[in-house]
């Protein structure tokens, strides 16, 4: 814990050591400009953007290698992609999509707007959110290196043993080493946010007046904190199968195979509501502001969240209703895939009373919201007829269950967190998207998507099993194959343009302001992009959507009048929140030892003394021993192996000596020397 | 306006979509052609009918709701409804009480199915990469890919597997099974009338998991009892002087029978059993129709047939001679 106590002078001399660590490299400051500052920034802001445009980059591979599939079964009997091909590409395509995709995209909005709604400067941890990036980021590259290694993973991505324990060469290595680093990424990440939200929340900010965003990543976040581990265990017993020959999963000496698939999917489910929950968590937030309405139901949203979260751990066999459970587990996992859709719907009849009888207007962020309450809902109910046991053995592995994951993973999270990089993108760039392209992206993605997975329905009722690579003719399933090819370009000719969008968009002189949707909450509050330090004084909460009721009063008949004068933020005589010295700071945040932090000090016109944690290299060189270390297991090769490990280690052990605010980052305190003049 | 109606015919036609059933596809599971698959069709039909209503229904309300009530120049501010407890009780309880109304059946329906048929035929069914091997241990008989029944009585498998997980599955005539090694899993099926049907291997086992398919002839009781006589004699052995004499003494020579059983010459285990390969309609994992081209084809390289199977030529590629020996052997034993 690394609050420093302003040194008193007969202190001095023993604690310089504390502040003086050995170093082999120079820390950078606050002020280190270019591709440094980002490779040591240590700013969530900063982290969260980072994720989001790595994401970005791993959903344009991963659509890529949806293209390449869908080429492939655009009719029968094709040619273009060979088995093994065929097969590496699904495997990276769905890995890809849920694991470097759709989480770190969750994972980049909730580092990016999660301290800010609550009303902090940063995350508790920023060190250690900087760590979670870089491991994600070497996790990512690590697996994607196999494709110039020998061939990627190609065992599927709920990698079933026996097969994963069989397969030759060193593909399913690659996954299984790159999934525990990403586990690693999605375990601090988790942490961290947990903490934040549990203890940085600013005065006022109470649980139940927390943006529902804020309650849904949190939610994620606590089932990623214990859905991580077991993976983790199965990842660990079937690397061992692998390197070192042990028996876990070898059935030849009396392992039985179901042991991986009820680890997999005692993470993999809850997994399944990590993916979903920010997104339903980002439209609560963009309806109201679009419907000038509150949030219909804000306490049932949280509630029906929670119970989600709790339900999804009692559903995992509903992965498993093929595999021979017998009947009276299969009955229990079926009343509970059942009913877990009862929060889930209550989720969209809420979404819908907060459009009945608003003002609504469509710019992209509502259409996207909008589309995801439409395809979520197919998605939902197409979950439900698979909770119909003996139904779901004539669907399960077939092109029905692609169309139903895809319809709440694509349809459902995609389609959200769209929603929320049109909403947010002001905030992040103080730039709006151009709405005319954003329009024409929507709806090529409405019916590109449909035109895709739409036909999977009808093809996996018609019997085409996932996950073949080819298909004879006189199945029947040519045209809507064919279909789906179309429309899966369609899809890639929307991201298309959203990227045109992105690219135009930073070629523009705007200015939004701070709040150009009239939003509700605190993020809105602040300049567009924010400042490093977010808030000049840490905000007072008084209200759920707390912006809103600071523009808005009631009338009578209870609608909005605005406020003649927008209400500043509301100040109690002697509560002036002094912001460095604030309880609700984190724990890993130096105190400043002089005069300089209390705002009443500062020249409002300009940048006020507050001073963040110092950037800092060892977050990226503690992740960088971990493919290190991988690639020496991965070919036994004991001296990489023990290297990458030395390297993680020594690289800790050096960030356990820094202190999280370096002295020459201080104010006033230019150098090492300077601050030695001082103290001498 | 305009995009609101765009909006609207779209679901429509989307929903007309869902609903479309085409004809022709011999492995649709709404197309159900025996006991089993019609229980199942006769449960989910009316969930089927229920998620559509349900559907209608929520996508009705999102298109009235941004049609109705889109901002207006004249429109007011809206009231700031923050919630209402009897609806938010009313819309938690109705989908509990569907569900439960959907719950009921299943769960009878589930354990209805798993009871053990009686007077059933009785097969194991053992999953290799890329094929299935059939043992009917009663009735003394071993065949690959295809599943042989008697038309009226159910038939009890026994699944089991030799290296990974497969699943069984035959659509027209019942739901799937995992094939898991080290478990003896079980399932039934029935066909109510002669026919072939086609299903497939849905576990993902392999580069030729696609090449995996499944095949169940479905006979009169009497013609099946005349295929079970026929199964049980050992092939006759090929006349002397012919090219099929030939054939089987390439198939000794390159070693053949080390992974191939043909009942009184060999007793290889790793392959299918070759005995009565000429009384099958297909081979190789039910891909290939059963003819003296298709045999050309796979023997010349059955790799590039069906990736990552598990047949090896000793010695290199067979000589289009030699292929022809073998394949006039392969037709004697019928």
């Amino acid at each position: 814990m690394a609050i420093v106590t302003p040194p008193r002078p007969e202190a001095l001399a023993p604690e310089q050591p504390l502040n003086k660590p050995v170093r082999f490299i120079r820390r950078p400051t606050g002020y280190t400009p270019g591709i440094w500052g980002w490779m040591t920034t240590v700013d969530h802001k900063k982290i969260g953007i980072m994720y989001s445009v790595t994401a970005f980059f791993f959903f344009l591979i991963g659509g890529i290698e949806a293209l390449l599939l869908r080429i492939q079964l655009g009719g029968p009997d094709q040619t273009f992609l060979r088995a093994d091909t065929y097969n590496q590409v699904f495997t990276m395509h769905g890995t890809t999509m849920i694991f470097l995709v759709i989480m770190p995209l969750s994972a980049g909005l909730a580092n990016y707007l999660l301290p800010i709604m609550i009303g902090a400067r940063d995350v508790a941890f920023p060190r250690l959110n900087a760590l979670g990036y870089w491991v994600f980021l070497a996790g990512g590259l690590f697996m994607y290196s196999s494709f110039f290694l020998g061939g990627a993973p190609n065992g599927g991505w709920f990698g079933y043993v026996p097969l994963t324990r069989n397969l030759p060469g060193h593909n399913v290595d690659y996954w299984v080493f790159g999934l525990q680093i990403l586990g690693i990424a999605s375990l601090t990440g988790a942490v961290n946010l947990i903490v934040t939200v549990i203890n940085m929340r600013a005065p006022g900010m109470s649980l139940m007046r927390m943006p529902i965003f804020v309650w849904m990543s949190l939610v994620a976040q606590f089932l990623l904190l214990f859905a991580i581990p077991v993976i983790t265990v199965a990842l660990f017993l079937l690397s061992f199968d692998r390197l070192f020959s042990t028996n876990f999963f070898n059935v030849a000496a009396g392992s039985d195979p179901l042991l991986w698939q009820h680890l997999f999917w005692l993470f993999g489910h809850p997994e399944v509501y990590i993916l979903i929950l920010p997104a339903m968590g980002i439209v609560s937030e963009v309806l109201p502001v679009f419907s000038r309405k509150p949030l219909f139901g804000y306490q049932v949203m949280v509630f029906s969240g929670i119970a989600i979260g709790f339900m999804g751990w009692g559903v995992w066999a509903h992965h498993m209703f093929a595999t021979g459970l017998g009947p009276v587990a299969v009955s229990a996992f079926s009343a509970s895939t059942m009913f877990i859709a009862v929060p889930t719907g209550v989720k969209i009849f809420n979404w819908i009373s907060t459009l009945w009888k608003g003002k609504l207007t469509f710019p992209t962020p509502m259409l996207f919201a909008i589309g995801f309450v439409a395809m979520f809902t197919i998605g939902g109910l197409s979950g439900v007829t698979h909770g119909v046991v003996p139904a779901d053995t004539q669907q399960t592995d077939t092109y029905y269950i692609v169309a139903h994951f895809h319809y709440v993973l694509f349809g459902g999270s995609m389609f959200g967190l769209f929603a929320g990089a049109y909403y947010w993108y002001p905030k992040f760039a103080g730039k709006l998207l151009n709405e005319r392209l954003g329009k024409i992206h929507f709806w090529l993605m409405f019916i590109g998507f449909n035109m895709t997975f739409g036909p999977f329905h009808i093809l996996g009722l018609q019997g085409m099993p996932r996950r073949i690579y080819t298909y004879p003719e006189g199945r029947g399933w040519d045209v809507w194959n064919l279909v789906s090819t179309i429309g899966s370009f369609v899809i890639a000719l929307s991201i298309l343009t959203f990227c045109i969008n992105v690219l135009k968009t930073r070629k523009t002189q705007q200015d939004v302001g701070e709040d150009p949707w009239d939003a509700r909450t605190l993020e809105w509050t602040i300049p567009s992009p924010p400042p490093e330090y977010n808030f000049k004084e840490i905000p007072l909460v008084t209200s759920r959507d707390e912006l809103w009721h600071r523009k808005y009063t009631e009338d009578d008949d209870g609608r909005s009048v605005r406020r003649a004068v927008t209400l500043e933020q509301p100040e109690m005589p002697g509560t002036e929140v002094e912001p460095s010295t604030d309880a609700h700071d984190g724990p890993d945040h130096a105190e400043g030892d002089d005069g300089h932090t209390d705002p009443a000090h500062d020249d409002e016109e300009h940048e006020p003394h507050i001073h963040m944690p110092s950037p800092s290299y060892w977050p990226l060189l503690t992740a960088l021993g971990l493919p290190i270390l991988s690639y020496g297991m991965i070919y036994k090769t004991w001296a990489v192996a023990i290297l990458g490990g030395v390297w993680i280690f020594g690289s800790i052990y050096s960030w356990a000596l820094e202190p999280a605010t370096a002295p020459e980052d201080l104010p006033d305190h230019g150098s090492d020397e300077s601050l030695e003049a001082v103290h001498a | 306006m305009r995009r609101n109606r765009r909006l609207a015919a779209f679901s429509a036609s989307l929903f007309l979509f869902l609903a479309a059933c085409a004809g022709n596809a011999p492995q649709d599971t709404l197309e159900p052609k025996g006991p089993v698959a019609r229980q199942i069709d006769h449960l989910i039909n009316p969930v089927f009918i229920v998620a559509g209503v349900v559907f209608v229904l929520v996508e009705g309300l999102v298109l009235l709701a941004v049609i109705k009530f889109r901002a207006r120049p004249d429109s007011p501010e809206p009231e700031q409804i923050h919630g209402n407890t009897r609806l938010e009780v009313g819309w938690t309880l109705a989908p509990a009480l569907i569900l439960l109304a959907v719950a009921v059946p299943t769960i009878a329906t589930i354990f209805d199915l798993s009871k053990k048929p009686e007077n059933a035929v009785n097969v194991t069914v053992i999953g290799h990469q890329f094929w299935w091997e059939y043992r009917y241990e009663d009735l003394g008989v071993v065949t690959a890919n295809e599943l042989r029944m008697p038309v009226g009585r159910p038939v009890e498998l026994t699944l089991n597997s030799d290296d990974v997980i497969h699943s069984y599955w035959i659509p027209p005539l019942g739901g799937k099974t995992d094939v898991v090694p080290g478990r003896n899993n079980t399932m039934h099926l029935e066909a109510e009338t002669p026919g072939e049907y086609l299903g497939q291997c849905t576990e993902f086992c392999g580069a030729s998991h696609a090449n995996m398919r499944a095949k169940a002839i479905a006979m009169a009781p009497a013609d099946f009892d005349a295929w079970v006589a026929g199964q049980k004699a050992a092939a006759p052995a090929p006349a002397a002087g012919t090219m099929a004499e030939e054939g089987a003494l390439l198939f000794a020579q390159k070693g053949c029978g080390g992974c191939h059983t043909v009942q009184g010459v060999s007793e290889g285990k790793i392959g299918p059993n070759l005995t009565h390969l000429a009384t099958r309609t297909t081979f190789a994992g039910s891909i290939f129709n059963n003819n003296d081209q298709n045999l050309r084809t796979w023997l010349r390289d059955p790799q590039a047939a069906k990736p990552g199977n598990k047949m090896i030529i000793p010695g290199g590629p067979l000589a289009p001679d030699e292929i022809t020996k073998l394949i006039a052997y392969l037709d004697t034993l019928r």
